[in-house]
């Protein structure tokens, strides 16, 4: 039998929520005050995922890095991969929002994206 | 060799040179630190004293009566802020009274002029937030407020003007007695003058212990000061003193020249030279003691805090005069408060001496005038748009609080002994000393310095020396 | 003097939402002036996401949210100066500029709206003592040097305050390789939205210690470290608690505040409890024709609710150009009671409001299992339960117009936090 602490994000409340686990298996889950904190703590402890955001590098870019992110929710486990990844990408300017600029990031099979537009440099 | 090398780019270092370059000489400034006013220069009550305070007779009672009479002048001349708003020192019980007299008469004896014991009435109607307690003061008109920075830099850029030459970034580690002259040994390389002088600050008497058998002692005073927003400005017109005691003039409350409020020191021994730490006690001292002489300060509006350091010397008195055993050598120590009032009066007795000393004849080419760095603010709408037209950078604002320009950094950055990091930048154009202490403008100013001198924006410091602002580009790894 | 009929002061969130929504309440002369080289104001830094839930049900990063304006704008073609700084706003709305190319100049305003936002309580402020190193930022100065100039302020951080921008930097430093030490705070609770406490600290085991605060910072070129102890209830460190941390970097996140120098020199009233304008139903100032909306007008907690603010300021400008006035009795005060801090708005003319007003408020404290209450007089017109309210949050209560309508002597409108 394994028991997690978790704070629920839901609102300022911030239930601390105790989910026990069998073999990966969730026996019972306590201490949420509402249905958002219960779906909460059970993808919490199933399939923890974020939302990774950062920047790159701009090559002949109006600004010297643009802001990213991962097109979906990525693992929470592959933070810091996809941090790790994201330090070698250069892309040239001209950056649209949108932009693929690292595809399959730490094998997520999830895209990083610019998030800003980025002119190249005059 | 170079006729004179004098040791320390304060203010009292830089008066001494530009006086010094009234005459035709080689003259040589070696400042630890990367640029002029670094030390106890950039942090005090920035006061012009009348000189009624040190004792009848004393060089000090002297050389603050001159730098007092010459500074006005001066300001003009070298065009930096100046405002002669008047100083009152109050007196706030009946057994002080005879205290005040006391002041009264010596500020007779000194000779400055126009002081007056006033009371409560006409106190409150000059200065309507001094305390309801007050029972008398003394009115003193010839005091007057400074850009401390301003003073120093235009001193320095006048004398480099004139021939002067700086060098930044090297430590005075010793000194060696030679047939004719000094050699000084510095962190970057030995150097020979026929005259050293000593304007070391807090070190001074370091410095003339190497070359003296008869030892100064220097006691750094620390104060510790709160800077108020300019929304605060008018709280005082008049530079509000305490009675002084014997560690220096108490807590003082005073407009600054730029329309701040200034409100300290402490007066903390120490033994560190150099460390300019604020303490919580030293803060709430300041606190404390400026609720004595004034009513609703308002403290919630401070912007800094900060403290500086005086160089206190055992024998309270300033000692500007060729070393008795030490031929060649001269001193400026023991230069604490009145020091930023004195400095020109020390500036022209110290070039004096060094002028007789060596024989210099008047240098021909000297140019008593500078021009500080333009205040758009200053303009009027017609002028400043004629300014934007021809020079674009002076329409862009980069310090929102001051209302700082590009045209005005560049400006900083360009001229002789230009600055090279944020701090420099700061005391020369007030970018950055606003309300938001350079929240929003730091990295712009970053980028400028990067721009204007070739550096990486990665390496541009706050002040010089380790004082780096970034550690690296992102993306790079640790 | 060219004549605009309206000029919006920022193109942040506030100014864009606000300049939408008066062109499409057919202000055609309207005009942003912007002080930053592109529009979208601090959004332009705030690369993480969590922006834009209520308003387009997705979650964006900031430059994506500022983007979506900036498009609007562009559609409408509304004019706007970029690098221009507005140095002075007169009371009868004559409005002093400055940029590069067209230099000083001064322009005419049938209205004006303030949107200029707010800045970071700096060090200076918080009298720390110690000595005063590089490598002390707000949080938000740091932000910028790493998320839009590719500089690292530093490796080894201490932050103080965990309002929303410090916890992101805690997680941002974190990813490009810093190690974050601890985040102080010096309330017993924290300031910030417990989404980000969860996924910017404990997703990386960062500590936060409440009721802490920096006693001392030592190092005299660069910094190298600080010293943190526990304070009393009063906020005043115990002795005998402190803890010496070695690092080159303290980062600040110590509140925000709205930037109203302008707003005084146009003779604007300010709230000393906010220190933005005191503005009626229509977000007016005390000055006729002068609006303010976003966190100039007081800091706001979620983007969102800055649009909505905003847009409410470019309607009601509308109204103002096009003479509709409440003619009217004198606006009603809305006063703040018993743990509410402050109404936004704080007062109303009944006659000028819609059929529900929003008043949005902060609480000073964390209150549990109460409610909120709208009074008129002394008769509960509204009442809701809450689980929880927290200083870090904005909130809000709905006002009838109906309501007032029948009451026409109502003299007073009092928002509350009571016993459940």
């Amino acid at each position: 039998m394994e028991q997690r602490q978790l704070t629920c994000i839901g609102c300022p409340m911030g239930c601390p929520i105790t989910v026990t686990m069998e073999n990966g298996q969730i026996q019972s889950i306590e201490g949420f005050t509402c249905k958002r904190g219960e779906t909460y703590a059970r993808k919490e402890v199933t399939n923890p995922t974020r939302i990774v955001t950062s920047t790159v590098r701009v090559a002949g870019g109006a600004a010297p890095v643009v802001s990213v992110k991962t097109a979906q929710d990525i693992p929470k486990g592959t933070i810091f991969a996809c941090a790790e990844a994201l330090r070698q990408v250069v892309v040239s300017a001209p950056v649209a929002i949108g932009d693929v600029v690292l595809r399959n990031v730490a094998g997520t099979g999830v895209d990083v994206v610019a998030t800003k537009a980025v002119a190249a440099a005059m | 060799m170079h006729d004179v090398i004098i040791v320390g780019a304060g203010v009292v270092g830089a008066a001494v040179a530009r006086e010094l370059s009234r005459c035709r000489a080689d003259v040589v400034v070696l400042e630890r630190f990367e640029d002029v006013c670094c030390g106890t220069s950039k942090a005090n009550s920035a006061i012009v004293h009348a000189g009624y305070d040190a004792p009848t007779g004393s060089l000090m009672a002297q050389l603050n009566l001159r730098g007092s009479q010459m500074m006005e002048e001066l300001s003009r001349e070298l065009d930096f802020p100046y405002r002669r708003n008047g100083s009152l020192v109050l007196c706030m019980s009946e057994e002080d009274r005879p205290r005040l007299e006391r002041l009264y008469q010596r500020g007779l004896a000194n000779g400055v002029e126009g002081l007056r014991i006033i009371g409560p009435e006409e106190i409150h109607a000059m200065e309507p937030n001094v305390s309801d307690n007050v029972v008398a003061a003394l009115d003193v008109p010839t005091g007057a407020i400074v850009c401390p920075f301003g003073l120093t830099i235009a001193l320095a850029e006048n004398a480099a003007a004139n021939g002067v030459r700086f060098q930044f970034d090297t430590t005075v580690t010793g000194f060696t007695r030679e047939q004719e002259g000094w050699t000084v040994h510095t962190d970057k390389g030995d150097l020979s003058a026929r005259c050293v002088v000593n304007a070391a600050g807090t070190h001074a008497d370091q410095l003339h212990n190497m070359v003296s058998g008869q030892k100064l002692h220097i006691i750094p005073r620390r104060g510790d000061y709160y800077l108020l927003d300019k929304t605060t400005g008018g709280f005082v017109d008049h530079t509000i003193f305490q009675l002084p005691n014997k560690m220096g003039k108490g807590v003082l409350v005073t407009p600054t020249v730029h329309g701040n409020t200034l409100v300290g020191p402490t007066a903390i021994e120490q033994e560190d030279r150099d460390c300019t730490a604020t303490t919580r006690e030293g803060l709430d001292q300041v606190a404390e003691k400026a609720a004595v002489t004034v009513k609703n300060l308002p403290l919630r509006q401070t912007i800094t805090s900060f403290a500086g350091l005086r160089a206190h010397e055992e024998g309270h008195e300033f000692i500007v005069d060729e070393v008795a055993d030490a031929p060649g050598f001269f001193d400026c120590a023991g230069i604490e408060s009145p020091g930023l009032s004195s400095s020109p009066a020390i500036g022209e007795r110290m070039a004096g001496l060094l002028r007789e000393k060596l024989s210099l004849e008047p240098n021909p080419d000297f140019i008593p005038t500078r021009k500080g760095i333009l205040n758009p603010q200053g303009l009027s709408f017609q002028e400043r748009q004629a300014l934007i037209r021809e020079k674009p950078a002076y329409g862009r604002v980069i310090c929102r609080c001051e209302g700082i320009t590009e045209g005005e950094i560049l400006d900083a950055i360009r001229r002789p002994l230009g600055a090279r990091s944020l701090d420099g930048v700061k005391r020369r154009t007030r970018a950055g000393m606003g309300r938001c202490q350079g929240g929003f403008c730091s990295p712009r100013v970053m980028e400028l310095i990067a721009r204007e001198t070739g550096m990486d924006l990665g390496d541009v410091t706050k002040c010089g020396g380790q004082s780096r602002l970034t550690v690296g580009k992102s993306k790079e790894g640790v | 003097m060219k004549q605009y009929d309206l000029v919006i002061i920022g193109g942040g969130p506030a100014g864009l939402a606000a300049a939408v929504s008066a062109r499409d309440a057919g202000v055609e002369n309207l005009l942003i002036l912007e002080r930053d080289r592109e529009l979208g104001g601090i959004l332009n830094q705030c690369i993480h996401n969590g922006f834009g839930l209520h308003t387009f049900q997705e979650e964006l990063t900031g430059p994506e949210y500022a983007a979506r304006y900036i498009d609007q704008v562009r559609q409408r073609q509304i004019p706007c100066l970029l690098d221009t700084m507005v140095l002075e706003i007169s009371p009868d709305r004559v409005v002093t500029a400055m940029n590069r190319t067209e230099g000083l100049f001064q322009l005419q305003a049938g209205a004006v709206i303030l949107a200029m936002g707010c800045r970071e309580r700096p060090r200076g402020a918080l009298n720390i003592p110690g000595t005063r190193p590089a490598g002390i930022f707000t949080a938000g100065t740091a932000q910028r040097l790493v998320n839009m100039e590719g500089y690292l302020p530093g490796r080894k951080v201490v932050i103080l305050g965990s309002g929303d921008i410090g916890l992101i930097m805690a997680r941002r430093m974190t990813l490009e390789g810093a190690e974050v030490q601890v985040v102080a705070e010096l309330m017993p609770y924290s300031g910030g939205l417990k989404r980000n406490i969860v996924q910017c600290l404990d997703d990386f085991g960062i500590p936060l210690k409440l009721s802490h605060t920096v006693v001392d910072i030592r190092g005299r070129e660069r910094l190298t470290g600080v010293t943190l102890a526990a304070v009393d209830e009063n906020r005043r460190p115990i002795p005998g608690t402190e803890e010496d941390y070695e690092c080159d970097t303290l980062l600040l996140s110590c509140g925000l505040i709205p930037e109203n120098e302008l707003s005084r020199g146009a003779g604007v009233s300010l709230s000393p409890v906010t220190s933005g304008p005191v503005v009626d139903e229509s977000l007016e100032t005390s000055v006729p024709g002068i609006f303010a909306c976003g966190n100039v007008l007081h800091v706001h907690d979620l983007v969102d609710f800055v649009s909505q603010e905003a847009a409410a300021a470019g309607a009601a400008a509308a109204r103002y150009l096009r003479g509709e006035r409440p003619e009217s009795a004198a606006a009603i005060p809305v006063r703040a009671k018993g743990g509410v801090r402050y109404t936004v708005p704080a007062a109303i003319h009944p006659a000028a409001m819609a059929e529900e007003q929003v008043i949005r408020f902060r609480v000073g404290d964390v209150y549990r299992s109460c409610c909120t209450a709208v009074y008129l007089d002394g008769e509960r017109v509204w009442r809701k339960k809450r689980q929880i309210m927290a200083p870090g949050e904005m909130e809000q209560v709905t006002l009838k117009r109906a309501d007032l309508l029948q009451r026409p002597d109502c003299r007073e409108i009092t928002i509350t936090i009571e016993e459940a």
